[in-house]
Order: C-alpha cells, then structure tokens, then sequence
C-alpha cells in the first residue's frame, strides 16, 4: 500500500511492529530472564528484572531433582511415533483424493476438515471407556493412537494440496514412459513432494508435542507423562515451582520453536492454500 | 459424520472393476483409523448420553433424554453456557480486529520482513501449558511483572490478583488466547492479501481513492471469503478449547471461567456422572455442527473445497 511517501508512516509501522513484537515475544524473555535467577529472587516485591545474580540453578535442580528428562524421552516417542504412523496413512491418502476420480470426493474433504474440529471433549469422553477397557490408558502406544487419528484428517489435506501443486502431465509423461502407478509415485511424484511431506511432518510433530488435554486424561503418570502434563505438575495448589517451571519452560520450547522457525514459511503456505481461494 | 464416509466408499468397493479397486486401498487403512478412533466412539458416546452409567464401575440405565433435561436445567451448565458464548465470540472478536491489523502491517515494506513475520508467529506454536504458565507468572497477584508495571506507571495502587478474583479471571484467559491466536488470524488475512492483484491498487489510486478508501473499497471485499472461513474454523476451535482454563482457573473462581467443555470434564472426572458429561458435550457439539454446517456452505459456495483439482 501507500507507504513510500510519508516518513509519519514509516515511524507509526515501526512503533506498532515494535508493540507487537513486544507483547508477542516479552512472555518468553521474562521466562527465559526468570529461569536464570536464584529462586530467592523470584519473590521480591518490587520485581527485580534482571537476576542480581546469574545461575543456572534451575536448570540443575530440573535435571537433577525431577523428571524433566523422562517427560522430554516420552515426548519424542510419542511425536516421533504420530509422525511416522501419521505419514504411512496420509501420504497415499492424499495422493489418491488428489489424483483420482471419486463420486461425492467433496464430502470425504469436507469430512476430513469437519473431523478436525470435533469438540475435543466428545472425543475425550468417548474414547476413555473404551481405551480404559482396552488398557490403553496410561499408555504412550494409546496416546499415539488418538493423536495419529486425530491430524491424520488434515495431514491428508494437507498433502493433497501439495500433489495438487504437481501438474498432471508429469503423470502423463510418465505413464507413457510406461511406469507403473507405484513406480510412477516413489520416482516422479514423491521426491517433488518431499518439502512438503517435511511440513506435514513438522505439523504433526508440533501438535503432539504441544497436545495437553487427551496426554492429561489418557496418560497421566509418572512413566508417561509428556512435557506439557510433566511441567503442570509443577504448579502446585499452595506451591508453585517458578523456577522449575520457567527452566522446563525453556528447554521445552527450544526445540518446537526452532523447528518452527525453520519450517515455518512452507507450513503456513499449506495450511492457508486450504481456506485462500487461489 | 465419519459413518458417511464410509458408506460412501465401500459401497463402490465392491461395484468397480479390479484395475480401480486398488485406488481405494490408499485411502482405506486411514479411513479405517479415523472410522474406528473418532466415528465409532462417538457414535456410541451420543447412545450413552440416553443413558446413566460410569464407566469406572457400576451398571447403565436407560434415561432417555433424561440426561439433556438435567443439564438444561441446572443453573452451573446454564451459566458454563452463557461463558462458553462469552468465551468464544469474546475471543475471536478481538483476534478478527487485531490479526486484520497485522496482516496490513505484515504486507508493508520493510526491512526483515521474514524475520519479524517468524517471530510474531511464535505464540501460535508456543505449547498451551507452557503460554498458560508464562501469562499466570506475568499475571501474579503477588509477584507479577503486569502489576509491577502498571504501579510504576501510576495506573494501580494495589496489586491486582488478576486470575484469582472472579472479574479479571475470564479475561485474563482471554488475554493468553489473545496471544495465541491473533498470530494465525494474521498469518491467513497475510495470505490473502498477497492474492490482492497490484494494478488494482492502482487503478484505484489513479481514480483518486486515498490509501483508507482502497483498502475498505477495493482490497476488504477480496479478503472477506477468507476472512470468514477462517474466522467460522476459529470459532469452532475457540469454543473447544479448554487448556487454559484446565491449568490456570480450573473452572473458578466462583465458576466464571466455566466453559461447557471445562464443565463436561468435571462432571465425568470428578463428579463421575458419564452420561450427564456427555450428554454436555452432545449439546456442545450439535451447536458446533450448526456452525460447521454453514461453514461447509460457505466453502463450496467459494469452490474453495476442490481448488485444483
């Protein structure tokens, strides 16, 4: 838009990006300043914002005294696991609604989307009687299971709309050259979608490793409590452990945000190719 | 809704031919996992709500619609009602307004752009528990950082114990889905607006339209299909989520920060009343499906379902 012009602009884009940047980032730094101060530090009134002193206290007393490690091992199990399972599934899945001819295909999609916005408390309901009786519950394999069913609707629309973007003459091309469909898929069509597949899986890893309410019904115990269950147990009723809180804070999102930022601009252009219009 | 999927699929399992069978076999282990995992059990947790039983021991009983009419009738879900509607259009109201703003500030020219694009984004990925636990550590009645700042800035003379009193508790919760959520509205309007064509920007500037005009004039009108599928997706989510309520409020104080959900969780995993929890979720979801039912008329509407393909 019009923005070249005017200097008043320039300054009033950059004073409201700063206000944002602010708000959207001051949570995490405020975390991050408060993990590194001695715990007697955390409670003065007026707040102190720098640390007096710079420890890593925190983070000793997480490693040393909980089971931050454990919550992290369970996490990357169940993220690694949805991932793997989650992929197996969708991939063909999408290949097939984006290549094939089906009657009433528009339903199976509007079905695929409508799934991912059930009420997450119907199915927290519906599936504990049934889990309990299976002895899924306080079970990472149970956990992997619910979360697998649960993104697999939309990872297929997801990886739809990247065989989408392949234009069907290299099916041609290649069925000419006398290529089976499977021999067609894993030599032409897989490696051109294999970014995408990379940000399909950043999404399922993302939603399993941030996921709190199924891991909190399904799998709350000490052996197979995730990071986010793990780290509520450090808000206590009468005591909560700040500084456990704001140390497990930190370790746990280095790893979701770094993947994030790498991943981030591939995954946003499939998630909003679905509801833009193009 | 999954029950329809499958009749539509197998029935032509059986009436094709051998060389287009094999294309349903791609979808079929996924239909079979979604089927199984969210169909089945749903459908079956509907019958249950018809009936009184806890799965932790003890036998069922067929009530009918006794279930629906005592939740109707009980002043706590009247009020989990009345929050959750507060809760969710509350929300999404406030993330329309200010995700429409960052998605105009995102699409300016400037420098590090990609950067700031990125790191805006980061609530939107940040785990619910972990942005719970930051804003209850910034909220602090006694050592928050908000109290301390607005003190210095004159603007309390008291800490306010802002998740802890039954005024502030319900905002407060907002305020972290704030965070949350304005990064995606923005990011989705940001992809609209890149679809804007440039020349119509300037044939609207040459006819004499200020920057104000083009936007609402030439530029809203394109963005306003996206903008309500996105915010339709936004509603349904909102109105189910309940992390934050479950780690910061846990319902409280007082139940201002009830939420239908929240109250359907506390009737079956404390109170031990299955069939009434499930029944809340049933209402939960029927006024859900409403929405999602227009939402599916908008979509097919736009032709946005098949694009492509």
């Amino acid at each position: 838009m019009a923005n070249k012009r005017i200097p008043a602009f320039r300054i009033a884009l950059w004073a409201l990006l700063a206000l944002w940047l602010l708000f959207a980032l001051g949570p995490y730094v405020w975390m991050l300043l408060t993990s590194l101060k001695t715990s007697a530090e955390l409670f003065t009134w007026p707040v102190r914002y720098l640390p007096a002193k710079w420890t890593v206290q925190a983070y000793r007393d997480l490693v040393g005294t909980t089971d931050f490690i454990r919550f992290m091992r369970n996490s990357v199990i169940v993220a690694g696991s949805t991932m793997i399972f989650t992929l197996l599934l969708a991939v063909p899945a999408g290949f097939t609604l984006s290549r094939h001819a089906y009657r009433g295909k528009s339903v199976i999609l509007s079905l695929l989307v409508a799934s991912q916005f059930f009420p997450s408390i119907l199915l927290v309901l519906a599936l504990f009687p049934i889990m309990r009786s299976m002895g899924l519950t306080q079970n990472l394999f149970g956990l992997v299971i619910v979360y697998t069913a649960f993104v697999t609707p939309f990872t297929i629309w997801l990886i739809k709309g990247f065989f989408d973007n392949i234009p069907t003459d290299v099916d041609e091309a290649a069925k000419i050259d006398g290529c089976s469909e499977i021999r067609m898929i894993w030599h032409v069509l897989l490696p051109v979608v294999v970014p995408g597949i990379v940000a399909a899986a950043a999404y399922i890893v993302i939603y399993s490793w941030n996921e709190f309410l199924f891991a909190v019904t399904f799998a709350s115990s000490a052996e197979t409590n995730t990071v986010p269950v793990g780290l509520k147990t450090f808000i206590g009723d009468y005591v909560t452990r700040w500084d456990l809180l704001t140390a497990g804070g930190v370790t746990a999102a280095i790893p979701i945000l770094v993947f994030f930022l790498i991943i981030q601009r591939r995954l946003i252009s499939g998630l909003t190719s679905g509801a833009v219009k193009s | 809704m999954n029950k329809t999927l499958a009749a539509r699929v197998q029935p032509q399992v059986k009436t094709k031919r051998r060389g287009k069978l094999s294309k349903y076999l791609y979808l079929l282990p996924a239909a079979a996992l979604i089927i199984g995992v969210i169909g089945y059990p749903v459908a079956r947790a509907l019958v249950l709500s018809l009936f009184d039983y806890n799965p932790l021991g003890g036998g069922k009983t067929f009530v009918g619609f006794g279930n629906y009419a005592a939740i109707l009738s009980d002043r706590v879900f009247r009020k989990a009602m009345g929050n959750s509607a507060f809760w969710t259009f509350g929300c999404v109201f406030l993330q329309v307004v200010f995700g429409l703003l960052g998605a105009v500030l995102l699409n300016q020219n400037f420098k590090g752009r990609g950067l700031v694009r990125g790191l805006t984004l980061i609530p939107w990925a940040t785990p619910s528990v972990l942005a719970a636990m930051m804003w209850m550590w910034i909220l602090d009645g006694n050592y928050g950082v908000l109290n301390d700042l607005l003190k210095k800035a004159g603007l309390i003379a008291q800490p306010v114990p802002w998740i802890s009193q039954t005024g502030t508790a319900m905002p407060s919760l907002m305020l972290i889905d704030l965070w949350q959520g304005i990064p995606y509205f923005a990011v989705m309007l940001l992809a609209a607006l890149q679809t804007v064509p440039g020349d119509l920007l300037e044939a609207a500037k040459l006819d004499g339209a200020g920057p104000w005009k083009a936007f609402w004039k030439v530029v809203f009108p394109l963005i306003v299909p996206t903008l309500m599928i996105t915010t339709i997706l936004r509603i349904v989510w909102t109105a189910s989520y309940m992390d934050l309520m479950m780690v910061v409020t846990q319902g409280g104080p007082a139940y201002s920060t009830l939420t239908i959900p929240m109250d359907a969780y506390y009737t079956a995993y404390s109170d031990l009343k299955f069939g009434e929890a499930t029944a809340m979720a049933g209402v939960q979801a029927i006024l859900l499906l409403i929405v999602v039912v227009i939402y599916l008329r908008l979509m097919s509407r736009q032709g946005a379902l098949d694009h492509g393909k």
